[in-house]
């Protein structure tokens, strides 16, 4: 159960990729957390990681940030190894969880993230302007609550001006309005062309905030595709209906289908418009048993990331 | 966004004079820190060594025992300043944020630097407070005493900061400093910082000269006592480093390969 639809894997030319991971494998002792991914992102994509816990996003999101060795394959953010793209500022990084000093202020926080990569003070108030924190900046951070902390690790990682943003489970623990906010930020920045990297497993933020979606399941990516190309695959409704002798060519010429599938008598049109096919198929065709069924994200998140029995592997 | 080329790495790895700032004011913000390091020492002082025999009683030349116990308490906090001060580490790994500094060009060994300059700077007002008190309290030593004396008592500490760093990368801990201050507590007490070692009894007073307490206390008062073995004190001194910093330097490259 692959769909694969991943832009930029023709053409591999490592120097223009943003991200290439090329066979990249860990382990832990016995424990395999990332099983063989190959995966190529271009400078300007914003692509979901997604996939349920345990699955590998975060050990794949360390591997790119230098902060865990691949056992085997290699991993190279902007044609450089992730070490030197974190030490350069080319890539940074909003962590799930810790990562911040309860005795800092949230603006001394800032400012040692300046003072690390060099910039000049000027960019402070900037970066806590941009994550919408500039109001609490003389506030402790122990003081701060789940949604400031993690706009505040926001602010840090804008701070080197990233070509690549990777976001780990970035909403994690907080509330809807934390999380709204917090993508407001994200997506007022990302259109100013930055890469990001998000993992989830959140659906809807996967379907609202990604143009690309890459499902993650027991390490190795199972589904790869544009966020219209998944949510095509997604969204909808299919019409099950029994139709002897029926040929795929015709069906798929008919308005409104997008697939069509044939299992013995009975045919499967996905579709958005399924009132228009079952009209057709009971107008013009000899169906009968018409079934109209609804597909989601998270039907299809299920169906990608389960653990089929006999399956895949 | 800047192009790809136009980007560099900071000097000296990141340690930068502007991270040592933020993070003094850190360290101050803290009270027990502030408590543990200055008040406490200086405390010990005026609590044990301002008495009217101590201020009568002369030792060596131009001094009193009160001075020799103030040398001794300086010791103490120029010690506990410095382990606190390499003892952060533990706090800050706990709290996810040595993983955080990975994320920037922040090298290890700047970061190492920065603390032990931080550790020592604390440590020189720790002896700088414990002095100042002394001199107002009946302290007396001859003038070329209190700046060697407190030099000693600053530069050997260096020991303790060492060990700060050491147990920094060995316990996990969020209160580290609620571990290590009772065993500098016993150290100091094995090593003749509370009571001068030969009162101790001879078993004692000669397991007390491996302690590493011993070493920094008998070369930081030397310039007041002019008496013991200076160089089996030094030859304490060094080992002890030595063996700390091999210490946090084995834990710490474990850290570094780990996360």
């Amino acid at each position: 159960m692959t769909l694969t639809a991943s832009p930029g894997t023709t053409g591999r030319d490592t120097a223009d990729l943003a991200v290439d991971l090329d066979g990249v494998v860990k382990r832990y002792g016995t424990v395999t957390a990332v099983d063989g991914i190959n995966l190529s992102i271009r400078p300007g994509e914003v692509v979901a990681l997604l996939g349920p816990n345990g699955a590998g996003k975060t050990t794949t999101v360390d591997m790119l940030l230098g902060l865990a060795q691949p056992t085997e394959g290699t991993v190279r953010v902007y044609g450089r190894k992730p070490h030197n793209a974190v030490a350069l500022g080319l890539v940074s990084a909003v962590m799930q969880t810790g990562g911040l000093l309860k005795d800092y202020t949230v603006e001394e926080t800032v400012k040692l993230t300046a003072v690390l990569f060099g910039k000049p003070p000027s960019v402070v108030g900037e970066a806590l302007e941009r994550a919408g924190i500039a109001d609490i900046g003389k506030r402790l951070v122990g003081k701060c609550s789940g949604g400031q902390q993690q706009r505040l690790r926001f602010a840090m990682a804008l701070l080197p001006d990233p070509e690549l943003l990777i976001l780990d489970e970035p909403t994690t623990g907080m509330d809807v309005g934390g999380r709204h906010d917090f993508w407001q930020a994200i997506r007022r920045d990302a259109a100013g062309g930055r890469t990001v990297i998000f993992a989830t497993h959140y659906l809807e933020e996967a379907d609202a905030y990604a143009d690309r979606v890459v499902f993650v399941r027991r390490g190795q990516i199972v589904a790869d595709g544009t966020a219209s190309q998944v949510k095509a695959l997604a969204s909808g409704r299919t019409v099950r209906a029994t139709l002897p002798g029926a040929v795929a060519s015709e069906l798929e010429s008919i308005a409104g289908v997008d697939t069509a599938e044939i299992r013995g008598d009975t045919v499967y049109l996905h579709g958005r418009d399924t009132d228009d096919i079952a009209r057709y198929l009971l107008n013009s065709t000899a169906a009968r048993d018409l079934e109209i069924t609804s597909r989601n994200l998270e039907e299809a998140f299920l169906t990608l990331t389960a653990d089929d029995a006999g399956g895949s592997r | 966004m800047t192009t790809v080329a136009a980007r560099s790495l900071p000097r000296f790895g990141g340690f930068t004079l502007g991270m040592i700032r933020l993070e003094l004011r850190r360290m101050v913000r803290n009270r027990r820190t502030v408590i543990f390091t200055l008040v406490m020492p200086a405390a010990f002082f005026l609590l044990f060594g301002t008495n009217a025999a101590s201020r009568t009683e002369s030792i060596g030349d131009g001094g009193n025992v009160t001075g020799y116990i103030l040398v001794s308490m300086a010791v103490y906090g120029a010690m506990l300043a410095t382990t606190s001060g390499g003892a952060m580490v533990s706090i800050e790994r706990a709290a996810g944020w040595s993983r955080q500094l990975r994320l920037t060009p922040l090298k290890p060994i700047a970061y190492i630097a920065v603390k032990l300059v931080l550790a020592m700077i604390i440590g020189a007002v720790s002896v700088a407070v414990a002095f100042l008190v002394g001199s107002v309290s009946g302290a007396k030593l001859p003038v070329h005493a209190w700046i060697e004396c407190g030099l000693l008592a600053w530069v050997c500490a260096l020991v303790f900061a060492a060990f700060g760093l050491f147990m920094g990368y060995l316990l996990p801990s969020e209160n580290v400093m609620q571990i290590l201050g009772p065993v500098l507590a016993v150290l100091s007490f094995a090593g003749g910082l509370f009571v001068p070692v030969d009162n101790l009894g001879h078993t004692f007073a000669t397991i007390a000269k491996f302690t590493p307490v011993y070493g920094v206390g008998e070369i930081a008062r030397y310039p007041l006592t002019h008496d013991g073995n200076l160089w089996l004190a030094a030859l304490n001194v060094i080992v002890w480093t030595a063996l700390f910093a091999a210490g946090a330097i084995w834990r710490f490259r474990r850290d570094t390969a780990r996360v």
